[in-house]
């Protein structure tokens, strides 16, 4: 789970998904394919090459206001489409703490 | 407790309103995150995995009732009902919204609380001993020269731009409760053989991913010139400091790589332009400083009062007191710390109904203060001894009676991979994990003082190198990995901890510690040797035998 805040080279080896967060409130979002942004990860625009990928972060990137440190993420595929977070620093930021918290929500 | 005037006032709310305007740009998109950044880590807001992160500064671990009161208003009203207590002394909101910051800063402006001086390349909330004031040993209340330290520090142009984060601590005691040695700069007040007040001033110690133990650099400056003597270091720091690579930026690697002789040459120097000047303290800024600082008008109370003679009957209390509550300067008092370290919670969380309590208990037993230390515990500074069955009982009600002080879990970790951006593997639930292998309060107290120090990555928030046991969270091949280090310490004999062998999963974390404290238990001489004496009797070398024998 090396930080993607030291990701360096746009290279990925299998399906990506480029996530950020919300400018105004912090909140976890991914870039869907209608080129805008999503909480939910079932909504993100699946990438498969290392070009695909560098072209959804640009978009990404160049939306300043809405978004904060959009990287690349991996995720799997599931056999029923489902889309599941490819590392746990991802399955965290996608579900949640894996702790209660002090104060249930 | 410290009042602020009218100056600081004045600051802290043209502050709030100049960041209110930042905000609005930046959400309308006239500042670009990255001419927004540096104003937002000005302001202690970071991103973290999941949202912004807020650390608001508690000055030399001082908080007033109010205070507290207003930290648990912005914990309910802006966040998620809780604040995470931090080993330098400030407090964490961990999900605040970034259109919002502006008026929690503002609420907590109204009680004298604010956020500078928390995140970014400038000198960081001066850090002290969280019994300053109340210790019976101390050369005096070393939280006076925190805030003159701070005033000038503050908002100085230049120390707000410098190559990386500085930190310094301070303390006025034998028995070091502020990790001065761990520090860009530690300084310890004590006097010289003429009877006059001064510190010895240590430089480049620090953690992250290259740990130092301060050295010291001048056995006695006297407080007079401890201003310039600071700003000569920080100037040499400034001058030479690298800024072309963030992990070598860092004091301690000038230092390291100069040598602290050469080191000191050139501060010396530095010193000699600096000394006599403006920054010379006179008595009367000093006394200026020193009388905003408000002391109680103890009473004087007998040492063995009635009510501890009877509540020693009941062994629950006894256990407690034990554990919790420690001497006072003033005969009949004691200092209290509370323990945010409940079995299976996670370190240092204390929520807005537990801050409530705690300011409600401070005002009726403890004339309205609080004390924030740097194990991540708070303390009620000065406790009547008649009063602590009270008190016990009202702090185990809500949970803050745990009687672990000091023991094996009363553990220091960071948030991790739960919250934090930077974090490879998870601290929280390791620490929740030997929290409950280490529940039985009574093992623990055979056990004796052990702590344990958890970091989820290289840059050591937990202090994992100077814990008695540390444990650092890495990643192997997508996978939580933990380094285990033994014999750190971050006290007055302050020492890095040994790596006992190759790194473990994250479900063997947990038996690796019980294997070193079994390991420890039959090897100490005696029940009185501590834990991290027997390390240093015996190095690391039986502890690693125990661990992978059958690893």
């Amino acid at each position: 789970m090396t930080s993607p805040l030291e990701q360096k080279k746009i290279r990925i080896t299998g399906p990506s998904v480029v996530t950020a967060n919300r400018t105004h409130d912090g909140v976890v979002i991914y870039r869907t394919p209608q080129h805008g942004w999503s909480s939910r990860l079932a909504d993100a625009a699946i990438v498969r090459t290392s070009d695909d990928a560098r072209a959804l972060l640009a978009e990404a990137v160049a939306d300043d206001v809405g978004a904060i440190g959009s990287y690349i993420a991996p995720v799997e595929i599931k056999d029923n489409g489902e889309i599941a977070p490819g590392n746990l620093r991802e399955h965290i930021r996608s579900e949640g703490l894996t702790i209660e918290l002090p104060v249930p929500a | 407790m410290y009042a602020y005037d009218e100056l600081d006032r004045t600051l802290l709310h043209e502050r709030v309103e100049e960041f209110r305007d930042q905000v609005k740009r930046r959400l309308s998109g006239e500042l670009t995150e990255d001419e927004f950044k540096i104003l937002r880590l000005q302001n202690g807001v970071y991103l973290q995995l999941h949202a912004y992160m807020f650390r608001v500064a508690i000055p030399y671990g001082t908080l007033s009732s109010k205070q507290l009161r207003a930290l648990a208003y912005v914990a309910r009203r802006y966040d998620r009902g809780y604040g995470h207590f931090t080993t330098r002394q400030n407090i964490q909101f961990n999900w605040i919204k970034l259109a919002e910051l502006p008026d929690a800063l503002a609420d907590l402006a109204e009680v004298g609380i604010h956020a500078m001086q928390t995140s970014g390349n400038n000198m960081r909330n001066v850090t002290s001993d969280q019994w300053a004031g109340v210790a019976p040993s101390e050369v005096e209340d070393p939280r006076i020269w925190s805030e003159l330290l701070r005033q000038h520090t503050t908002l100085h142009p230049e120390f707000s731009f410098l190559p990386r984060k500085f930190k310094i601590a301070i303390t006025a005691s034998d028995h070091d409760r502020a990790a001065i040695r761990i520090h860009d700069i530690g300084l310890r007040l004590h006097k010289n053989a003429d009877g006059e007040t001064g510190f010895e001033v240590l430089v480049g110690g620090g953690l992250g991913r290259t740990p130092f133990i301060g050295k010291t650099i001048k056995p006695f400056v006297h407080g007079r010139d401890i201003l310039s003597y600071v700003e000569a270091i920080l100037r040499v720091y400034n001058q030479y400091g690298r800024r072309d690579n963030i992990y070598k930026a860092r004091i301690k690697i000038l230092v390291h790589e100069l040598g602290i002789e050469k080191f000191g040459k050139e501060v010396e120097e530095e010193w000699q332009l600096l000394r006599d000047s403006a920054l010379t303290l006179d008595d009367a800024a000093i006394e200026e400083v020193r009388s905003r600082f408000s002391y109680p008008a103890y009473e004087k109370l007998p040492h063995m009062p009635d009510e501890l003679k009877q509540a020693a009957h009941d062994p629950l209390f006894e256990r407690w007191r034990k554990n919790s509550v420690f001497p006072h300067k003033a005969q009949g008092y004691s200092i209290v710390t509370l323990s945010l370290k409940p079995v299976g919670g996670p370190p240092g969380d204390a929520t807005a109904e537990q801050m409530d309590v705690i300011a409600d208990l401070a005002d009726r037993y403890s004339f309205g203060e609080i004390r924030v230390g740097h194990e991540q515990n708070l303390a009620l500074p000065h406790v009547a001894k008649r009063d602590l069955p009270a008190l016990w009982k009202a702090l185990d009600k809500v949970g803050l009676a745990t009687p672990n002080v000091n023991l094996v879990s009363d553990i220091i970790a960071c948030p991790g991979l739960d919250y934090c951006s930077l974090a490879n593997a998870r601290s929280i639930p390791i620490a929740q994990e030997l929290t409950r292998r280490f529940a039985n309060h009574d093992t623990a107290g055979l056990i004796g003082r052990l702590h344990i120090n958890i970091s989820g990555c290289i840059n050591a928030c937990g202090h994992h190198h100077v814990g008695h046991i540390g444990i650092l969270g890495v990643e192997k091949n997508g996978e939580e990995f933990y380094q285990i280090t033994i014999g750190g310490r971050a006290d007055e004999s302050a020492a890095l901890g040994t790596l006992i062998g190759p790194s473990v999963p994250y479900a063997e974390v947990a038996d690796v510690v019980e294997d070193i404290v079994e390991a420890y238990l039959a090897l100490r001489d005696s029940p009185d040797e501590l834990f991290i004496d027997t390390v240093k009797r015996l190095g690391v070398e039986p502890f690693r035998e125990r661990v992978y024998a059958t690893r």
